[in-house]
């Protein structure tokens, strides 16, 4: 079967037109698949004059493997390992999105355990803030600075030593099924984890020391890639990228899924402190404040987990599993906040007697960043590019797909 | 304002022809609209003072399967002022053997629809008219076939070389 739209030759011809032309003129330079400041296998074809970027044409789909066709041929709890696959640096959000779908559908959301709920939004928490280090991390990298990127690593390290105690694997968990959990968390889990808080919070200090408040680091970042409001929310921008903007808006405070209206926490967003609103600077520090609540939020679970939602000995974090994941026909598109923004799930169920849906399609945060980028890299130069695609914070992974 | 508001705010400007029908059965209802009107419906909605749906979350391609003959397009809207969400559904029947379904383009309306369409149309072969840059994303541009269709044969070749599964 080839058919082919005669349209769609037009569109490959007029790339390619372009792309001739460009090479008369002006350079066509390509910045990846295996650049490191690509953070994966992006590959960006850049049209250059001199060392001012007059466009940038994205190429991705190198990490692609086809997870809707996974999802539609799969049962949903099946496909929980292929969700972990998505934002790699932050599985846990990506599986507590879908468990959260498909539990609505199936309308046992009500009746799951306050304790699997915080255990679940505990782990995504940590799962959070390993990801934001790493977001960081490789930002300080790719702007020059490497101290920044080894002490943060050196931190994540110990989440990521958590989380493998919990679920038995380093960064691909499988540890959040429909549901329930895997397993309770392990005994010593949640003195670990206080350990770590108390361990921790010196470090951000020495963080905003060494980089936020570094005077290289900001005439580097302040006023660099500014993004509008409008712009941001026209190409479906969110998370830390939309917040950046200086617009409030959280999903964990918009929906309050889970346990999220039990928790106090605040929603930091960009102030244009050290230039432009909507600036690197801003999106950079958005995340860093987020490590903050993440910490709080952290807090507040291990309060509850430790007191009255103790583990007990007849506690069985598997007893509400369903027998049978077979929803009623419908569609449902699910939503939540995770480390890159909007992560949403959309499923199509038509068969009542199926436990595999009929379409699964993810709306993944880092592909709808990634796509404002051609907007705000107009004439700017090629190291502030850099900058500005740092800053973006994509995870390959989730924009392939 | 909720979902009948919104019904009878569209059908109030654009006439009881926009909406061919709805769903409710489900969690989150929908409504069918006219395929040809989808953009304006979306402007309108985008617009308007009273609804603001200024952020498209989610846009899926979706083929109904060779019997049912069909494909669609699932729209996922948001309204972050109103803090509201809508699903607008098109679809049409269409003869695969005679080409790609070929649906209007909303990358006027929400540029985040821009690279949601090439995926569509490079995934499931919806054809989007108007479309400013219509190639293929995730998958290379002579790739043959789309594969999420329900009928997509696995290739066995691709450049002369055997996949081994």
């Amino acid at each position: 079967m080839n058919i082919r739209n005669s349209k769609y030759n037009d569109a490959l011809q007029a790339y390619n037109d372009k792309i001739a032309a460009a090479s008369v003129e002006d350079m066509v330079l390509n910045m990846g698949p295996q650049h490191p400041s690509t953070h994966g296998v992006l590959r960006l074809e850049l049209i250059t004059d001199g060392e001012i970027v007059k466009e940038v044409i994205p190429h991705m789909g190198y990490l692609h493997r086809c997870f809707e066709k996974h999802g539609e041929s799969l049962t949903y709890q099946q496909t929980i390992p292929f969700t972990d696959r998505l934002d790699y640096l932050a599985s846990m959000n990506n599986s507590h999105a879908w468990v959260m779908g498909v539990e609505r559908m199936l309308g046992i959301d009500k009746d799951i355990p306050k304790r699997i709920e915080y255990i679940r939004v505990l782990v995504c928490e940590m799962n959070r803030i390993a990801s934001h280090l790493i977001a960081i991390g490789t930002y300080g990298i790719d702007i020059g600075a490497f101290t920044p990127f080894l002490w943060l690593f050196k931190d994540r390290e110990h989440i990521m030593g958590m989380l493998e105690w919990a679920s038995g694997s380093r960064m691909l968990y499988n540890y959040i099924w429909v549901g329930g959990l895997f397993y309770d968390l392990p005994v010593g889990f949640e003195e670990r984890a206080r350990e770590f808080i108390n361990y921790f919070r010196p470090k951000m200090v020495e963080l905003n020391q060494l980089l936020t408040d570094n005077q290289i680091f900001i005439s580097r970042t302040a006023n660099i890639g500014v993004l509008p409001r409008d712009v941001a929310i026209n190409y479906g921008c969110s998370g830390p990228m939309l917040r950046g903007s200086g617009l409030k808006w959280d999903l964990r405070r918009i929906d309050n899924y889970s346990v999220y209206p039990e928790i106090d926490f605040d929603v930091p967003v960009g102030k244009g402190e050290m230039g432009t609103l909507g600036d690197c600077w801003d999106r950079y520090k958005v995340r860093v404040d987020e490590i903050e609540q993440s910490l709080r939020i952290m807090e507040q679970c291990l309060d509850r987990l430790q007191n009255e939602l103790k583990r007990t000995a007849d506690f069985d974090p598997r007893a509400k599993l369903p027998r049978k994941l077979t929803p009623k026909p419908q569609d449902y598109y699910v939503r939540c906040e995770g480390a890159k923004g909007e992560l949403g799930f959309y499923f199509m169920h038509t068969d009542a007697r199926s436990e595999i849906p009929f379409r699964a399609k993810v709306r993944s945060p880092s592909f709808n960043n990634l796509s404002v980028l051609p907007e705000i890299t107009k004439g700017v130069m090629i190291a502030d590019l850099i900058a500005i695609f740092g800053s973006i914070d994509i995870v390959l992974g989730e924009v392939d797909r | 304002m909720s979902f009948e508001d919104i019904k009878l705010l569209l059908i109030d400007r654009f006439g009881a022809d926009v909406i061919e029908g709805e769903e409710t059965g489900g969690l989150q209802p929908a409504l069918f609209i006219a395929p040809d009107l989808i953009a304006d419906v979306c402007l309108e909605l985008r617009n308007n003072s009273k609804t603001y749906f200024d952020f498209l979350s989610c846009l899926t391609g979706v083929d109904y399967g060779v019997e049912a003959g069909r494909f669609g397009v699932v729209y996922h809207l948001a309204s972050i002022p109103y803090k509201l969400q809508l699903t607008l559904k098109i679809s049409k029947e269409h003869d695969r053997a005679t080409g790609e379904p070929v649906f209007k383009s909303i990358t006027s309306v929400y540029r985040t629809a821009d690279w949601h369409e090439r995926e569509a149309y490079d995934l499931v072969g919806i054809f989007f008219e108007d479309h400013p840059d219509l190639r293929r994303i995730l998958l290379p541009d002579d790739w043959e076939g789309y594969p999420l269709r329900k009928d997509y044969q696995t290739a066995e070749f691709y450049k002369g070389i055997k996949i081994d599964y």
